[in-house]
């Protein structure tokens, strides 16, 4: 049984006098331990498609179980639930608490969600920043640390409750070449060493060719689904030739 | 390839839900990383709960000394007048119908009276000492009791005897007041004052009792036998006295001691069921009850000013939580996409405002203390001669808290609904 089985997932906005089909329409099955890159242009669906993944967003069509679970009729509770024990989220922005130290934010997860007590707490948080190299910076605030550290606190806070599901948006958009390349090596290692099942959504090739398999998206629907990154970039530098604008 | 974190980590003890513990935690740290905003928070409480506390002790403070002041008057005093009676089918009032005899019958055969006496008043005497003279506000005959009645101790020489009183002794004790006036530096003691051209010797002094709630100088007064005042001073040939002043053992037996008294003066003058009474009994708790009601007025109306006061406070928390859930709607799309459930983020931002208030209403309480017993002092500074007591309830300030609280729970709930219902998505993407 696959982890993730998308069947025929849509999500429409409804904007008033308009409706924006973000996805038209999605079938994917994603297993436990897969390292994928979802690409695309801007605005082919590509964050909702994330969103949708990560239980941030229902789908206003369609199926998604989760680990056998359906997650398109959870409640909110049920959802907030799933993204503490199942996923873990790494931002292009960090989004960490910003005057709260790196530990404080690495143990918020463990605060929501799974009971242990504050010593336990403490002591995993560390171990999760020694994990990610970041061993002597516990008590630094983000913004005494660089982005890639940053970063890493993220990364860190993502998967210090364990789940089986890492999820980046854009995690090396807002990096310089050296530190993406750090961070992405660390998703690769945590992929292949510790099973954990990475999506990652991208604008960066060379992160997406790091992946073993590519998802390429273009106006709401997987237009190639690939092994073979080479493919995927044939897809992503598609462009609609003059036949194609003929209606 | 099994995790070896995943391993050990399974090891801990875990339960299902987040313990208030860890709400609180987390509430207490975002209150920490923004000192500013919990100090304007902070200040709005303090002014609303200062406000009540110094408001309603000064306030009871006020009561106190009214009651106190009554109190002066005479332990539980209960005032027999004569009241109607009925001549060949006409109706008089104030016709002398109480005696002497009904004064010591209340005394004796009364168990909830303490003692009683008989008072007779005269109509405006001047009192003569040497070539000095005085109008003192009363000249009254009073029984040998007077002094236990109104609770009254003399400062010096005696007060006179039962034989005084049978004899119509031509004697007198003096308030204060008097002295100042009449003896200027001559001790009083055995001294002669003349009263109608009578020569009464001084016998004893009263303490100062100071004034009255009505502004009377209450130790303006000469007391004499009042067989000696209703015979020698106002001539009369009846054996009649103007008022019966009895005092109850205890404010408790207040109603008890008027029943009595009524019971027996029934019988003595032989009132019968249908009759009416030729004399009536005044309970003075009726008077203190309604200086009761009157005090309790004034604190509802004091405390109505401070409680618009506490809702201006609320008002500036919620204004402020408001501001805080917008200022902090990413940090909220965080803790959610990390899996804070909206009762998660509820509760945060009301223990939060709830903590706010607490510390609020503690400073606000201390400071309104402080307010009420330099108020005080002030008073009792810029007004000599009151004496108002400091009054600082546990009870006012036991509700003044858990009112902080309540603010904090009232006000602060709307912004926390707000934020707890914010979209993750539209959270996380806020600017």
């Amino acid at each position: 049984m696959a982890l993730i089985e998308l069947n025929d997932v849509r999500r429409v906005y409804d904007l008033g006098e308009v409706q924006v089909h973000a996805l038209r329409t999605v079938t994917l099955n994603i297993a436990l331990g897969e390292y994928i890159a979802l690409i695309g242009a801007s605005g082919s669906g590509k964050s909702t498609l994330m969103n949708t993944l990560g239980c941030l967003d229902r789908p206003t069509h369609g199926n998604y179980r989760l680990d056998g679970e359906e997650v398109v009729t959870m409640t909110r509770d049920e959802r907030a639930k799933i993204r503490n024990r199942q996923l873990g989220f790494v931002f292009q922005n960090f989004n960490l608490l910003n005057r709260t130290s790196a530990v404080e934010n690495v143990e918020l997860p463990l605060m929501y969600g799974t009971k242990i007590n504050a010593k336990q707490r403490r002591d995993r948080a560390m171990e999760m920043l020694s994990k990610v190299g970041l061993g002597d910076r516990f008590h630094h605030h983000p913004s005494q640390l660089s982005g890639g550290q940053q970063q890493r606190v993220a990364i860190a806070r993502a998967l210090v409750n364990r789940p089986s599901i890492l999820m980046g948006d854009e995690p090396t958009g807002n990096l310089d070449s050296k530190t993406a390349r750090e961070v992405i090596e660390l998703f690769r290692e945590l992929n292949e060493e510790q099973q954990i099942t990475v999506i990652l959504v991208t604008h960066d090739q060379n992160v997406a060719r790091n992946a073993q398999r590519t998802i390429v998206l273009r106006d709401g629907e997987v237009v190639e689904d690939t092994d073979d990154f080479s493919k995927a970039k044939e897809a992503l530098e598609y462009t609609p030739t003059d036949l194609d604008l003929v209606p | 390839m099994v995790s070896t974190w995943a391993r050990r980590w399974s090891r801990e003890k875990k339960t299902k839900t987040m313990s208030l513990l860890d709400t609180i935690r987390i509430a207490l740290r975002a209150l920490v990383k923004n000192k500013m905003r919990a100090v304007l928070t902070i200040i709005g409480v303090v002014i609303g709960i200062a406000a009540v506390t110094t408001i309603v002790s000064i306030g009871q403070g006020a009561g106190q000394l009214v009651s106190g002041e009554f109190e002066a008057l005479g332990t539980n005093v209960v005032l027999v007048l004569p009241g109607q009676s009925k001549r060949g089918g006409v109706r008089q009032s104030g016709a002398p119908t109480l005696t002497a005899a009904d004064s010591q019958a209340i005394g004796d055969f009364c168990p909830a009276v303490l003692a009683s006496s008989p008072i007779v008043g005269t109509a405006g005497q001047q009192v003569i000492y040497g070539n000095e003279n005085w109008d003192p506000r009363e000249l009254q005959g009073v029984g040998a009791d007077y002094l236990v009645v109104r609770n009254w101790e003399l400062a010096a020489g005696g007060f006179f005897s039962a034989d005084d009183i049978e004899s119509n002794g031509k004697v007198c004790v003096i308030g204060q007041t008097l002295i100042p006036k009449l003896f200027r530096t001559v001790n009083p003691l055995d001294e002669l004052i003349r009263v109608n051209n009578v020569p009464f010797r001084v016998i004893g002094i009263l303490q100062k009792k100071g004034a009255n709630m009505v502004g009377d100088d209450q130790d303006d007064v000469v007391l004499m036998p009042h067989t000696t005042v209703r015979k020698r001073i106002n001539g009369s040939p009846l054996d009649h006295v103007h008022a019966i002043m009895v005092s109850a053992r205890s404010t408790e037996q207040m109603a008890k001691a008027t029943k009595q008294v009524q019971t027996l003066l029934f019988e003595r003058h032989k009132v019968g069921p249908t009759d009416e009474a030729d004399f009536s009994v005044q309970d003075t708790t009726e008077i203190a009850a309604t200086l009761g009601i009157i005090t309790g007025t004034l604190t509802l109306m004091l405390s109505a000013i401070a409680g618009i006061s506490l809702i201006v406070g609320g008002v500036g928390i919620m204004n402020i939580m408001l501001v805080s859930v917008t200022e902090r709607t990413r940090e909220i799309g965080i803790r959610m996409a990390i899996g804070a459930r909206g009762k998660d983020i509820l509760r945060q931002f009301l223990i939060e405002s709830i903590v706010l208030s607490c510390i609020g209403g503690a400073i606000g309480l201390a400071l309104g203390t402080a307010a009420s017993i330099g108020t005080t002092y002030l008073i009792n500074a810029y007004k000599p001669g009151t004496d108002w007591p400091m009054v600082v309830s546990l009870p006012a300030a036991l509700v003044a808290m858990a009112f902080a609280a309540a603010v904090g729970v009232f006000f602060g709930y709307y912004p926390a609904l707000r934020a707890s219902r914010l979209d993750p998505i539209d959270a996380l993407r806020y600017e």
